[in-house]
C-alpha cells in the first residue's frame, strides 16, 4: 500500500520538506508520493500532513482562508498522523503567547493539549544549533536547528514529552500527532522524518 | 536541500558557546539562510510607525522591514536617505510577532552594527538608502544577525552571496510603483542560471572558469550554483510591486516571495491592498483567487507611479558595479 504524504504549501520551508520526506521514503524501503497541498480536497487524499516551518500568522491566517485547517482538523480527528514543525507545532497547539507581545489571537488548530510560548529563545540572532536527544523515540543525537523558535511552557494530560532543551521543551507527542521546536528539514539527518512516515503507516494499519 | 558549501571558516559572525550537552553555534550559514527559507511564499512589507507594522501583521505579512520614510518618499525628498530611527525600530519589534528587518546604507558597517545591536532579525544592506561605500558593500560574515541584498543579475547576486547575503531580492526600480524593472531583473538572473546549468550539465569546467571571472567571484560559487540551476540562497522579487496582480505575475517568474515596499502604505487602501497583495502571493497559481484578490483594491487608490525612462535617480545602479 503507498503512503501520501502532505506537505502544507500555503507558507515556509514546504520544499526542504518534500525533499526530507522523500529521502526518508527510500531509505525506510516504503513506498510513497509526497505532495504539497493548499486546497480542502488535497488535504482530503493524505494519509498524513507535514506543517512546516515559516510564520504561524500568515498559515493560520490563510489556512482560514480556503477551510484548509478546518479540514486538517477534521482529518487529524479522525486520525491522521501531523508532525508540526516549529510554526507547524504552533498551529497544532491550544494557545500561543509572544515571548515580548504576549498573547496572541491567531487561528489555531487546538488538537494538541500545549501551550506554546513564541520566539522563546529570542529574536534571530539568538537562533542556535545544538545537538538534542530524542531517546523516547529512539533519536539519541540529532543537530537541532532552532530559528526564532517557540517552546512549550505547558503540557496537557497524556501529552509526552520527547526532548527538552535548557529546561524547555522542544518535542512533543500525542497519538499520531508529532511537534518540534526545530527544523530537521535543514539538516540532512531524515530521522525524525523517518519516525513520522512510521507513525503514518502504523495508522494505516 | 539548503546548501550548506557557503560557510566561511573565518567568518567573525559565528558565535560557539561551550554547554553541558555540547557546543552551541549562532550565526552560521544554516541558520542566516535557513531563517529566509521560513519567510518563503510570504510578503515582507515595508513600514515606518507601529499602526502600519500592525497592520501588516494583520494581513498576514511574514516580517516587517522598518524605514525612515517609504522608497518614493525617499525620491521626493531627496537628500542622504539612512537607516531609521531605533527608537521606532524597537517601539515595532515590541509590537508585532513577526521578524522585523531594517535597512542599512551600503557599505556602512556602523549602521549595520548599531541594527544588529537593537537586534533587528535581518539586515537589508539597500539601494534605497544613500550608499555610504561606492567600491565595498559591507563583508556580511562577521555579523551574526543575517542580511538580504538587492541584485539586478546573476553576477550581482552570487557577489553579495560571496560577502555572506543570506537571501537575495531583485532591485527592481524602488518607489517607481512600476514593476518592469523588476521583472526585468528577475528575468535576467532566471536567463543567466540557465546558461551556466547548461554549462555545468555539458561537463565543460573551463567555461565555468570563465563565467566566475567575468562574474568576479569564485568557481566554487559559480559551479554550486550551476549545479543547482537556481541562486543557493531564497531569492525574493522587490522594487516597484504595488498590486495584488503584480505579486502574482513576479511569484509566476520564480521568485520565492516578495517586498513590497510604496505599493502598499503610499496606496489609499492600505488595510485591503496589504491583505489582497497576501492572498495573491500565497495563491499565485490559481488565477480565480488573484482576480478576487484583484478585485479587493481599486486602481484609483493605487500610488501614481513612476514611468522608469523619466527617472532622474536610478536608484538599482547604487553599488551595482562592485
Amino acid at each position: 500500500m503507498s503512503l501520501t504524504v502532505g506537505v502544507l504549501a500555503i507558507q515556509g520551508d514546504v520544499h526542504e520538506n518534500i525533499t526530507s520526506t522523500e529521502t526518508a521514503l527510500k531509505e525506510l524501503g516504503i513506498e510513497g508520493t509526497v505532495v504539497g497541498v493548499k486546497t480542502t480536497k488535497e488535504i482530503s487524499k493524505l494519509d498524513g500532513l507535514i506543517i512546516p516551518g515559516g510564520e504561524s500568522t500568515t498559515i493560520g491566517q490563510l489556512s482560514l482562508v480556503n477551510s484548509s485547517l478546518k479540514m486538517i482538523k477534521e482529518k487529524t480527528e479522525h486520525g491522521m498522523p501531523v508532525f508540526g514543525i516549529c510554526a507547524g507545532m504552533i498551529m497544532l497547539s491550544k494557545t500561543a503567547n509572544d515571548r515580548v507581545v504576549g498573547k496572541t489571537d491567531q487561528p489555531l488548530l487546538d488538537l494538541l493539549d500545549i501551550k506554546l510560548e513564541r520566539n522563546s529563545f529570542g529574536r534571530q540572532k539568538e537562533s542556535f544549533e545544538a545537538n538534542i536527544s530524542m531517546s523516547a523515540i529512539d533519536i539519541p543525537k540529532f543537530n537541532g536547528v532552532f530559528i526564532r523558535a517557540p517552546s512549550v511552557s505547558d503540557v496537557g494530560s497524556g501529552v509526552e514529552v520527547l526532548a527538552t532543551f535548557n529546561e524547555k521543551i522542544i518535542a512533543v507527542k500525542k497519538g499520531n500527532l508529532l511537534g518540534v521546536s526545530f527544523h530537521p528539514e535543514l539538516t540532512k539527518d531524515v530521522s525524525l522524518h523517518k519516525y513520522f512516515i512510521k507513525l503514518i503507516k502504523n495508522s494505516k494499519n | 536541500m539548503l546548501p550548506l558549501s557557503g560557510e566561511r571558516i573565518d567568518a567573525k559572525g559565528i558565535i560557539k558557546n561551550k554547554s553541558d550537552t555540547g557546543d552551541i553555534f549562532r550565526g552560521t550559514s544554516t541558520l542566516k539562510r535557513g531563517f529566509a527559507h521560513m519567510l518563503k511564499n510570504g510578503v515582507v512589507m515595508d513600514v515606518t510607525t507601529v499602526e502600519q507594522a500592525q497592520i501588516a501583521e494583520e494581513a498576514g505579512a511574514v516580517s516587517v522591514m522598518v524605514l525612515d520614510k517609504l522608497p518614493s518618499d525617499v525620491r521626493k525628498a531627496g537628500g542622504v536617505a539612512r537607516t531609521a530611527s531605533i527608537r521606532i525600530i524597537e517601539d515595532i519589534m515590541d509590537s508585532v510577532t513577526i521578524p522585523v528587518m531594517a535597512k542599512c546604507r551600503i557599505g556602512h558597517v556602523y549602521e549595520a552594527k548599531v541594527l544588529e545591536e537593537t537586534d533587528v532579525d535581518m539586515i537589508d544592506e539597500s539601494e534605497v538608502l544613500t550608499p555610504a561605500d561606492e567600491t565595498h558593500h559591507i563583508w556580511k560574515w562577521d555579523f551574526t544577525t543575517p542580511f538580504v541584498n538587492g541584485a539586478r543579475s546573476l553576477s550581482e547576486a552570487l557577489r553579495r552571496i560571496e560577502e555572506g547575503a543570506a537571501m537575495i531580492r531583485t532591485k527592481g526600480e524602488p518607489g517607481t510603483g512600476n514593476v518592469a524593472e523588476a521583472v526585468t531583473h528577475i528575468k535576467k538572473v532566471n536567463d543567466e542560471l540557465r546558461i551556466i546549468k547548461a554549462i555545468y550539465d555539458s561537463g565543460d569546467n573551463q567555461d565555468l572558469i570563465r563565467i566566475a571571472r567575468e562574474f568576479k567571484v569564485s568557481y566554487d560559487i559559480v559551479k554550486e550554483t550551476a549545479k543547482l540551476g537556481r541562486l543557493p540562497v531564497v531569492n525574493f522579487a522587490a522594487g516597484g510591486i504595488a498590486t495584488p496582480a503584480d505579486a502574482a505575475y513576479l511569484m509566476s517568474l520564480g521568485c520565492d516571495g516578495i517586498f513590497v515596499g510604496s505599493g502598499i502604505f503610499n496606496a489609499n487602501d492600505a488595510k485591503e491592498r496589504a491583505r489582497a497583495i497576501v492572498l495573491a502571493t500565497t495563491f499565485w497559481n490559481e488565477s480565480e483567487k488573484v482576480k478576487e484578490a484583484q478585485k479587493m483594491i481599486d486602481e484609483r487608490q493605487s500610488m501614481l507611479g513612476l514611468d522608469v525612462k523619466t527617472l532622474e535617480l536610478r536608484m538599482q545602479e547604487r553599488g551595482s558595479s562592485a
